[in-house]
C-alpha cells in the first residue's frame, strides 16, 4: 500500500518535473513547477517529515511559486508578442552543458547508491525541528535569517532607487 | 472485521467533515439572501416551491444549483482550454479539503475503541490549514490568466495580492494562539482551550487569551475569502473580476468556492478562538459549575453535547460574518492592501512580540 502510493507521487513528481521542462508555455511551466512540490511536500510527509512538508507548501508552493506566476503573468509576454525565438542560438549550448549535467548526476547518484544509505534518525515533528535549529544548526539558521534580511533591505534600496 | 471497522471509521471521520462543510457552504446561499433581508425588512427568496412546499425559501439554493447545472458552459475562444475548465475545480478543491485538520470533537470511546473526531490528525494541524488557504490562490490566478481577457487578469491579479496579503496577516496573527497553549495541533491548541482563569470563572479560550490576535484574524480571515467588504477581486455588480468569462456550473463553483471558505474561516475562528468543541464548564466527567455543583453526564452525551457546541459555535461564526458582509461598504482596493500591510501585518507582529513578553512575565510569577 506504501509502496503503491509511493510510486503514485514519485510518477507525479518526475511528470509534473518533466511538465516544467518540456512546456513552451512560461505559466504551465510554472504551475506544473508548483505541482512538484506539492508532491515532494507528499513525500516528506510520506518520511514523517511532517513539518517539513507543511513549510515546503507553504512556503514554495504557496508564497514564492504564487510570486513566479504572479511576475509570468504580468511581465513575460505571450508566444505572439515576441515573435520567433530570442533564444536559438543560446540553444546551441544547451546540448553539451546538458550532457556535462547528466554525466555529473550519474557520477552523483552512482556514488550514493555505492555507499551507505543515508541514516535518518531525527523525528520530523515541529519540536524536534525547532530544537535541532535551535541548537546544533543556530549558527546557519540565524546566518540564513541574515542573508534574507539583507536580500529584504536591497529590493527596499532598488525599489526606491526607481520611484 | 477490524479492517472493515477501521476502514468504516475513516471513512465517516471524513464524509462528517465533507458533507458538513459541502451542505454548510451550499445551505450559506439561501442565509445569504434571508439574513440580508432580515436586515434590510424584506421577506427574501420564498417562491421556489415542491408540491405546494415553501419551507422559508429553504429549495432556492436547490433551484440555483439545477440552472446553473442547466446554463451554457461557454468557453472563450482564445482561452487556456485546459486551465479554464481545471480553475473552478482548483478553488473549490482547496476551500474543501481546508477543513480536514480541524477537530468537531474530542476522542470517542466506543466499543474499546478510542476515535478522534476529526478528518485527519495532524501534528501540524494549524500549518496545514494555513497551507491550504493559501494554495486557493492558484484557481483564482489561473481563472484570470486563462480567460484571455484583460480584465479578468486584472482581477486574478488583485484577487491574488489580497489574497496573499490577507494569508501573511493571518499567518502572524495565529503565532499568538500557537505560543500561547503551545502547538501546531488543532485538537491539542483546543483541549488547552479547556482550562480556566479567575478561579475557574473564565474559560481560557483564544477570545480571551489573545484578543487582539482574534480581532485581527477575523478582519484578515474575511478578506481572504474576497467577500464584501473585501471584494474589489470579483466586485460582480460594478467592478469586472477574474470570473466575467465564466458561466453555469463553473462560475458558481467561484462563488462556491467564497462561501466554502467563509465556512473554514468560520470553523478556524472557533477552533483557535471560541474554545473549539469545548463547553464552558463541561469536563469529560460532566458539568462542574465554579461554585461547586457538578452534573455528570454519560461520555456519549459529553460528545455529543461538544459536537453540537461546536456546529452552533461555527453557525454563530458564520452569522456575524454575514453581518459584517452586509453590513459595510466596499473597501477601495489601495485602502485594502494599506490596511493588510500597514495596519493588520504590523499588529500582528506587535501581538507576537506582546504574546512572548507576557508569557515570560506569567512563567516567572
Amino acid at each position: 500500500m506504501a509502496r503503491a502510493v509511493f510510486l503514485l507521487v514519485a510518477a507525479v513528481a518526475v511528470g509534473s518535473a518533466l511538465g516544467l521542462i518540456l512546456r513552451r508555455n512560461a505559466i504551465h511551466g510554472a504551475l506544473f513547477l508548483v505541482v512538484n512540490l506539492g508532491s515532494i511536500a507528499a513525500l516528506y510527509l510520506m518520511m514523517g517529515a511532517e513539518f517539513l512538508a507543511a513549510a515546503q507548501v507553504i512556503v514554495y508552493a504557496g508564497a514564492i511559486m504564487v510570486l513566479f506566476v504572479f511576475a509570468i503573468m504580468v511581465l513575460i509576454p505571450g508566444k505572439e508578442e515576441i515573435g520567433p525565438d530570442p533564444h536559438r542560438r543560446a540553444r546551441l549550448a544547451a546540448l553539451p552543458v546538458g550532457a556535462l549535467l547528466f554525466v555529473l548526476l550519474v557520477l552523483v547518484v552512482g556514488r550514493r547508491w555505492a555507499g551507505p544509505a543515508a541514516t535518518t534518525t531525527a523525528s520530523g515533528t515541529p519540536d524536534a525541528v525547532g530544537r535541532l535549529l535551535f541548537t546544533s544548526y543556530l549558527f546557519p539558521f540565524e546566518l540564513t535569517s541574515v542573508l534574507l534580511l539583507a536580500a529584504m533591505v536591497g529590493v527596499l534600496v532598488l525599489a526606491r532607487r526607481r520611484a | 472485521m477490524s479492517v472493515v471497522a477501521d476502514l468504516g471509521i475513516a471513512f465517516g471521520r471524513v464524509a462528517f467533515v465533507m458533507l458538513f462543510v459541502l451542505n454548510l457552504g451550499g445551505l450559506l446561499t439561501w442565509v445569504e439572501r434571508k439574513q440580508s433581508a432580515i436586515m434590510q425588512d424584506r421577506i427574501g427568496a420564498n417562491r421556489a416551491s415542491i408540491f405546494g412546499f415553501r419551507v422559508l425559501g429553504l429549495f432556492h439554493p436547490l433551484a440555483d444549483a439545477i440552472k446553473m447545472l442547466a446554463k451554457e458552459d461557454f468557453r472563450p475562444a482564445r482561452a487556456d482550454r485546459f486551465l479554464f475548465g481545471f480553475a473552478p475545480f482548483v478553488s473549490v478543491f482547496f476551500a474543501l479539503v481546508a477543513f480536514a485538520s480541524i477537530p468537531f470533537g474530542d476522542t470517542l470511546r466506543v466499543a474499546g475503541r478510542e476515535i478522534p473526531l476529526q478528518a485527519v490528525t495532524l501534528n501540524v494541524g494549524i500549518l496545514y490549514l494555513f497551507a491550504m488557504l493559501s494554495l486557493g490562490v492558484y484557481g483564482v490566478m489561473m481563472a484570470g490568466w486563462s480567460s484571455a481577457n484583460n480584465f479578468a487578469l486584472l482581477g486574478g491579479q488583485r484577487a491574488a495580492a489580497l489574497m496573499i496579503s490577507a494569508e501573511i496577516a493571518i499567518g502572524a496573527s495565529i503565532m499568538g494562539v500557537i505560543m500561547i497553549y503551545g502547538s501546531l495541533n488543532m485538537q491539542d491548541i483546543v483541549r488547552g482551550q479547556g482550562r480556566s482563569f479567575l478561579g475557574g470563572w473564565l474559560p481560557a479560550w483564544g477570545i480571551v487569551t489573545q484578543p487582539l490576535a482574534f480581532v485581527l484574524f477575523l478582519t484578515a480571515g474575511i478578506a481572504a475569502t474576497k467577500r464584501i467588504p473585501f471584494d474589489t477581486p470579483e466586485g460582480e455588480s460594478e467592478i469586472i473580476g477574474y470570473f466575467v468569462e465564466y458561466s453555469g456550473m463553473k462560475f458558481g463553483m467561484f462563488a462556491m468556492a467564497d462561501f466554502l471558505e467563509t465556512v473554514v474561516i468560520a470553523g478556524m475562528t472557533t477552533s483557535l478562538f471560541l474554545g473549539g468543541w469545548q463547553v464552558p464548564y463541561l469536563g469529560p466527567e460532566g458539568f462542574h459549575l465554579p461554585w461547586g455543583w457538578a452534573w455528570s453526564l454519560p461520555h456519549l452525551v459529553i460528545v455529543l453535547l461538544q459536537v453540537g457546541a461546536f456546529v452552533v459555535k461555527v453557525c454563530g461564526m458564520i452569522f456575524f460574518m454575514m453581518l459584517i458582509r452586509w453590513t459595510l461598504p466596499r473597501f477601495r482596493y489601495d485602502q485594502a492592501m494599506r490596511l493588510g500591510w500597514l495596519g493588520l501585518f504590523p499588529l500582528s507582529i506587535a501581538n507576537i512580540v506582546l504574546t512572548g513578553f507576557l508569557l515570560l512575565l506569567w512563567d516567572a510569577r
